[in-house]
């Protein structure tokens, strides 16, 4: 593929915008790459309008910015960082890299060490490190044959903005009926901005032939800070997405506020898998991704099922809670999650379980791990609604410490309308046992080799949910992340 | 009503003939409680500790009192019987000396009314008696309108072998009583306090009650708790306990009564190697409820906690548990296990529970479940099979869920007490009584 380099008016010192008539402003900006900093309801028309989106669209983004100016910042979670000057940022940037490094031998060699230890090929690597490159490897023609078996089977997979173009009517039946608007501040923040990702649409009885992934959907690759992600599956669809990458994303954004948004009719089934590892911060908590995410699932149809599996190892802040509204009878939600917070990585992550329909059943699995100085917080919610005759929740949540800095926090909610409901939850925490250790060690392991091993036992049951190739690759990524905590 | 605005003036109104109002100290806690509730206000759900429970109604609701004047002498009877122990009585939020019987102490206990121990050891009660900071803002207001209470101060090495009951009886002329009870144990030394709550009749009422207990180093204290308030009462109440090394802590809640009941109980281990029981049984019906939020701060190492909590929950009403469990950084070798269930025995009611555990060492042993079920359709058909109808076999069903908590009340004069509140409780009490 093709990677444009710099282009000119990106360079011009943002004061010169700042410093222009508001009425030409708004032309000269149409024609440059970046917006200045700063959120206001003019901000909004340019990237509407830049994305040539339909009047309905940018009207919804401006109906979320309304919103989202009444509201303010949560701060229920257990996690601390400075507060975001939501006017310091630039809400816009064509998706192009343009103070990459020029090439392998410009990028921090820690990254490449990591890139060694995880085994990425090497044509890859450039790539995740952000280095400018004209054609990195011949991912066009892969994604292109890609995308026409896809068509063959009337799957619709592409970027966002895309799919505005070619599938309004999709987007406008479907899109914020999960996430709406004023859901939360982080939400209310990517309604209004949101810059682009994936949409994917299953039709009826359709299974999707293979696994779709972002990996492979390279006209949206950078799709920066305000992604927005809708995947619809119809009666008896089936669709496995996965998101991510084991690999360390070098990534110059400092807030992520994503949204994601599942939609499963009757007998339908979305797996969604994530492998996050944006940037964490260095091992004194300096730098870092703020990852605040908002994704729920909707099944909405008889015996429809959702399932999320998430391995969070990156970014210095995690505030994440894959949800799933199981709204049709007999539908079935889940949630496996690993997260390993090492360094001052803090992770707030769990999910919520709204049982609405007749038998529906959710199992909630979480593995947390705090290392170094992180702090690891599991957050849950399952809900029995009174007409969620003979619901059905397990949540097994486990923390494993690392390390006598570190915290583990475990905050579940049950509330149960229904007398036939069965909700049951189970907690454990605990370290890393001397004699666990010890065996491991005895038989010829290094310290960190054994520390990896009863981790990866740990996590077993999460990773068997992912894609087999994911599940090897996450398993490396554990042992990676967790570097530097054995003292 | 029961605005903020109305504390203020019953406040103003009655401070002056509150015990212990010539004490400065006192007098100073209680103004400065009164001003943080004035300025705090009832909690509603967007306080984090109440998001379950609102008491936002209150400044609309109006309490009125009974009316009618209670037969405290034969309830007492009733709750005592043969039992000799010490029982201290409490008409309407103040001590009644006629119906208690204090009986014989060993030397080195102290056991009187609290407004008796202001009169004559007020040194002793200034160290105990907490102060307006104390909890949220229903215990700011206890502590600026307590108007009785027990006073129990055990010297080092003392042993108290009959428990002492407390035994709380709503008047017939107060629309509220406010009660606080200062337990002090020194090292080594022994006892059993029961708290009665008895209420009857229809108006409602408000209560707020405050039991701050100490467990110095290697004591061992037992508390129960049996709230059988008034249909129509408003049960606002707080246990708080501080451990010292090596002390055994043990806190049995049994509410079964009230409209609404919140019960804040906490203990912290301000030493290492201490040990905590709680224990804990409700049981609903109507549109009755009732929350309990409990706190055990593992402050310290080798400290070990186990927490059971059961909830038998009818017809429209709502039972709430939050359990948090917090290990300190340096409280290595802390064991915390945690348990609760729920049994929904109607349509219409609600379970909540929220079990949190909050952990900064490593080196712990940490566990907590929550369920929420219905009653075993196998259990229920075997017994059918054994020839119980089902109405029956159910209700037995819901006796053996309770029972357990029960079981783990280990003075068996005690546990009858609490055996005859549940079974009054149960629909089919009698019943069961033939068939157990």
């Amino acid at each position: 593929m093709k990677t444009a380099t710099a282009t000119a008016p990106a360079n011009r010192p943002i004061t010169n915008f700042l410093d222009q008539e508001y009425s030409a402003g708004f032309e000269t900006l149409l024609e440059a790459d970046t917006l200045p900093k700063g959120l206001s309801e003019d901000v909004i028309r340019v990237i509407s309008a830049k994305k040539k989106e339909p009047e309905f669209l940018l009207e919804w983004r401006l109906e979320a910015y309304r919103h989202w100016l009444t509201m303010t910042p949560p701060k229920w979670a257990a996690v601390s960082f400075p507060e975001i000057d939501f006017q310091d940022i630039v809400y816009y940037s064509a998706p192009k890299k343009k103070d990459g490094p020029k090439s392998l031998d410009e990028v921090d060699p820690e990254l490449l060490k990591t890139f060694d230890k995880l085994g990425v090929p090497l044509h890859e690597r450039a790539r995740l490190a952000g280095v400018a490159v004209d054609a990195v490897f011949d991912s066009v023609s892969v994604a292109t044959t890609f995308q026409k078996e896809l068509g063959e089977h009337g799957i619709i997979f592409c970027s966002f903005s895309e799919a505005v173009q070619k599938h309004p009517e999709l987007v406008r039946k479907y899109l914020g009926t999960v996430v709406p608007q004023g859901d939360n501040f982080y939400a209310a923040l990517n309604s209004a901005v949101f810059s682009d990702g994936s949409f994917v649409f299953v039709p009826k009885g359709v299974k999707c032939p293979m696994e779709l992934s972002t990996y492979f959907r390279i006209n949206a690759r950078d799709t920066g800070q305000f992604e927005r992600t809708l995947i619809i599956a119809e009666e008896g669809a089936s669709v496995s997405y996965l998101e991510g990458c084991t690999a360390p994303m070098r990534d110059e954004n400092q807030l992520h506020a994503a949204v994601v948004e599942l939609i499963a009719l009757d007998d339908a089934k979305i797996k969604y898998s994530t492998v996050q590892n944006w940037y964490p911060g260095d091992k004194d908590g300096k730098g870092g991704i703020y990852n605040f995410v908002t994704k729920r699932g909707d099944c909405r149809g008889a015996r429809s099922h959702i399932s999320w599996t998430q391995v969070e190892t990156g970014s210095a802040i995690t505030w994440k809670y894959p949800s799933v509204i199981l709204r049709g009878d007999d539908s079935v939600g889940d949630f496996h999650s690993v997260a390993l917070s090492n360094h001052r990585q803090q992770a707030d992550t769990g999910t919520k379980m709204i049982h609405m329909g007749r038998n529906t059943r959710s199992t909630i699995l979480s593995k947390g791990i705090s290392a170094g100085h992180g702090s690891n917080t599991f957050r849950g919610l399952v809900r029995v609604s009174p007409k969620a005759e003979g619901a059905r929740n397990y949540t097994q949540c486990d923390s494993l410490l690392i390390g006598d800095q570190c915290a583990a926090h475990t905050f579940p909610t049950i509330e149960a309308r229904n007398p036939t409901a069965h909700v049951e939850h189970e907690a454990t925490t605990s370290r890393i046992g001397e004699d666990q250790l010890f065996y491991a060690m005895q038989r010829g392991l290094t310290a960190e080799d054994a520390v990896s091993m009863i981790v990866n036992g740990f996590c077993r049951e999460v990773f068997k949910e992912l894609p087999m190739e994911f599940a090897v690759e996450a398993q490396k990524l554990l042992g990676v992340s967790l570097e530097g905590s054995i003292g | 009503m029961s605005d903020v605005d109305t504390w203020l003036a019953h406040y103003h109104a009655h401070s002056a003939v509150l015990p212990g109002a010539e004490l400065p100290w006192l007098a100073d806690i209680r103004r400065q409680a009164i001003y943080r509730f004035a300025d705090e206000g009832w909690p509603t759900r967007r306080h984090p500790r109440w998001n379950h429970t609102s008491l936002a109604f209150m400044d609309q609701q109006d309490f009125a009192p009974a009316g009618v004047a209670p037969d405290a002498a034969a309830a007492l009877a009733r709750l005592r019987g043969e039992d000799a122990g010490h029982w201290l009585v409490f008409v309407g939020g103040r001590f009644d000396a006629a119906l208690s019987d204090i009986g014989p102490l060993p030397a080195g206990a102290q056991l009187s009314s609290l407004a008796e121990a202001l009169a004559t050891h007020p040194e002793a009660v200034e160290a105990a008696f907490g102060s307006h900071e104390d909890g949220d803002s229903p215990a700011a207001l206890n502590a600026a309108l307590a108007s009785d209470g027990a006073w129990l101060r055990l010297a080092r090495g003392v042993t108290l072998e009959a428990p002492v009951h407390l035994v709380f009886i709503a008047g017939a002329d107060e629309a509220s009583r406010h009660l606080r009870n200062l337990i002090v144990a020194e090292a080594n030394s022994e006892a059993t306090v029961v708290e009665h709550y008895l209420g009857s009749g229809e108006a409602s009422t408000l209560t707020t009650a405050v039991t701050r207990l100490q467990v110095d180093a290697d004591a061992r204290l037992t508390h129960l708790k049996l709230q059988q308030e008034a249909e129509q009462t408003v049960h606002l109440a707080r246990i708080d306990a501080v451990q010292g090394r090596g002390a055994r802590f043990a806190s049995h809640s049994l509410s079964f009564g009230a409209r609404l009941a919140r019960h804040d109980i906490g203990t912290r281990f301000d030493g290492e190697g201490c040990e905590a029981l709680f224990n804990g049984l409700y049981h609903l019906d109507g549109r009755r409820h009732v929350d309990h939020h409990t706190r055990i701060d593992h402050a310290q190492p080798r400290g070990t906690s186990r927490e059971f909590y059961r909830g038998l929950l009818d017809g429209l009403s709502r039972g709430v548990f939050t359990g948090r469990v917090i290990v300190a950084k340096d409280a290595q070798r802390s064991d915390a296990m945690q348990r609760c269930d729920n049994l929904l025995l109607s349509r219409q009611a609600e379970a909540d529970a929220r079990p949190e555990l909050e952990i900064y060492a490593d080196d712990v042993k940490c566990s907590h479940g929550a369920t929420v079920g219905q009653i075993d359709e196998d259990s229920l058909f075997y017994l059918q099979t054994r020839g119980l109808d089902e109405t029956h076999a159910r209700r037995l069903l819901t006796y053996a869920f309770a029972t357990e908590a029960l079981d783990r009340i280990d003075l068996a004069p005690l546990r009858k007490q609490a055996r005859a509140a549940l079974m009054a409780r149960l629909p089919g009490g009698e019943l069961l009584e033939e068939l157990l």
